[in-house]
């Protein structure tokens, strides 16, 4: 459940909140990242849950060794309040035997916060494209219903690409089986996305195929596209590196080379 | 069993597929109607794999009655020379009452046939003449599922206020990053992480970005964190795989530190020592 780390429990009613799908090269969680990190968002609670692989570190974000040392959690939040924004960080798998408790944590906390808006940045395994997805962007979209009704134009005007629904046994030209939606790689997007169809909760996902390996290019492709949409940076210039890295990024691939192996 | 690590495919820029660990969790078939022996088979395991805590009859009477155990200083030791530690310097000199156990049943529980396995695992002592000081030894593996019950169940048994954790963490330096090679010099080393409510000064450095914790250290921490109680972990970074008296010898100055906050009779005791030196002399006599 969510705890806030303040005195007092912060609002969210009309917020916008960000939160990423542990997926395939943790790309929703490196887009969220660079998001926190570039509006040096401070951190509001943490969602204490017995669903996620517990860890623990220091400040990712920290810019400098003195403000360095402030313990961080699986999930926490974010909030940047002149933005209206709220931003949820998962840093750790959810348990295999947890996702549909979690989701429902996750469903009935957006739910009592009052989000206007909930985005969930995912990725999706590119392999598993069919001959249509492998042409053009690979980025896509989902909105729930309730969702639409607000932002169908917003939508329309960038052009976006929605999700393509794929038929189950791909080759079997059975009328029976329709086409349906699916996210391999994704972890609970798919669950999140339904179960938010069902409570008519207004949501979108944002996602990028992709495969494990250096997929911080790949973040940046997503948060990008998000910015497009939600403008958080109000940065004009075009720039391809208007976000911030964290100090977390750093070593990704490993250690420096020991010298006495040349 | 409970594998959270999937296999799937990279391509690399050198255009051969490699078979990679990702840690993008499958879409979940719940959707599919389980049927009711699946059910049952699925809620068994669970059973299985629950904590549970033993506690001595008298702390079980005084739990069962409402009253918490007061506890002014937790240390956890988790890994065998942070345990063996402990043994060594702490619990040797004889004035420790056992008052419980834990027992986590996961994939790595040896099959046991008597009692004796699981008992060693993870037992809490409590001290004879100062009870609030509890140490509590962990040398069996809690899986990742039970962290958050392990901590849960613990931490509900002891109360809050006041209270003081410490938690010794044995690892691989192989899991430290660094962007300078460490030399085999540098190893074993501390490194430290603490909650907010901590106000007092580790004995060694921070843990620098990007390495994190995790385990049972990482889950009392994140419990810690959240219900606002001090508490540090000492994650001792070894090259040596299993017990060693260096490696052990590492966690002295935590030693020093919890002497002044808590009354305890510190000198090490050679015998001890000796007796777990002569285990690992034992042990590998292979490889040097």
């Amino acid at each position: 459940m969510f705890i806030s780390s303040q005195s007092s429990a912060p609002s969210f009613r009309d917020f916008t909140l960000v939160m990423p799908a542990v997926a395939v090269g943790n790309v929703g969680q490196l887009a969220v990242d660079l998001i926190v990190s570039t509006l040096n968002m401070s951190r509001v609670g943490h969602i204490h849950t017995d669903c996620l692989i517990p860890m623990a570190g220091n400040d990712p974000y920290a810019s400098s060794k003195e403000d360095g040392e402030e313990l961080h959690t699986p999930a926490e939040v974010y909030a940047a309040a002149e933005l209206k924004l709220a931003v949820l960080q998962i840093r750790a798998p959810i348990l295999q035997s947890k996702t549909k408790k979690f989701r429902q944590l996750l469903v009935s906390w957006i739910k009592s916060s009052g989000f206007s808006r909930t985005v969930v940045l995912s990725s999706s395994h590119a392999y598993q494209r069919d001959d249509q997805q492998l042409q053009g962007t690979p980025l896509r979209y989902l909105v729930t219903p309730s969702l639409l009704k607000g932002s169908a134009d917003a939508l329309k005007e960038l052009g976006w690409r929605e999700m393509e629904r794929v038929p189950a046994f791909p080759g079997l030209t059975d009328g029976n089986t329709e086409p349906r939606l699916c996210i391999p790689g994704g972890g609970i997007t798919k669950g999140l996305y339904t179960d938010s169809c069902k409570e008519d909760l207004p949501l979108a996902v944002l996602l990028v195929f992709c495969s494990e390996g250096d997929n911080i290019p790949d973040a940046f492709a997503l948060a990008n596209h998000l910015n497009d949409w939600l403008h958080l940076l109000d940065d004009n210039s075009k720039q391809p590196n208007k976000w911030k890295i964290p100090t977390s990024w750093s070593l990704l691939f490993g250690n420096g080379i020991p010298p006495a192996l040349f | 069993m409970f594998n959270n690590l999937g296999t799937t495919i990279m391509a690399t820029f050198f255009g051969e597929v490699l078979s990679v660990y990702s840690r993008a969790v499958e879409e979940d078939d719940d959707e599919l109607d389980e049927n009711e022996e699946d059910e049952q088979i699925r809620r068994e395991l669970e059973e299985k794999r629950e904590v549970h805590l033993h506690w001595s009859p008298e702390v079980s009477e005084s739990l069962k009655s409402g009253n918490k155990l007061q506890c002014s200083n937790f240390v956890l030791a988790v890994g065998q020379n942070a345990s063996s530690f402990l043994s060594v310097h702490i619990l040797s000199t004889a004035n420790w009452d056992t008052i419980g156990r834990a027992s986590a049943w996961n994939e790595r529980s040896r099959a046991v046939t008597g009692q004796s396995c699981e008992e060693s695992a993870c037992v809490f002592y409590r001290h004879k003449d100062n009870p609030t000081v509890l140490i509590c030894q962990v040398s069996c593996y809690v899986a990742e599922d039970q962290l958050f019950q392990w901590t849960e169940k613990v931490f509900d048994c002891l109360q809050h206020r006041e209270l003081n954790v410490t938690v010794l963490s044995d690892t691989s330096v192989a899991d430290y990053k660094t962007a300078d090679y460490l030399g085999g010099s540098s190893a074993p080393f501390l490194r430290s992480l603490h909650t907010s409510a901590f106000g007092d000064q580790p004995v060694c450095q921070s843990l620098e970005q990007p390495n994190i914790v995790t385990g049972l250290p990482a889950a009392v921490l994140n419990h810690c964190q959240v219900h606002r109680i001090a508490a540090v972990v000492y994650q001792c970074y070894s090259d040596v795989i299993g017990p060693d008296s260096v490696t052990m010898e590492t966690y002295k100055p935590v030693l020093t530190k919890l002497g002044r906050s808590i009354q305890l009779d510190l000198s090490p005791s050679t015998d001890a020592l000796r007796k777990f030196v002569r285990t690992t002399d034992l042990q590998s006599n292979l490889y040097i």
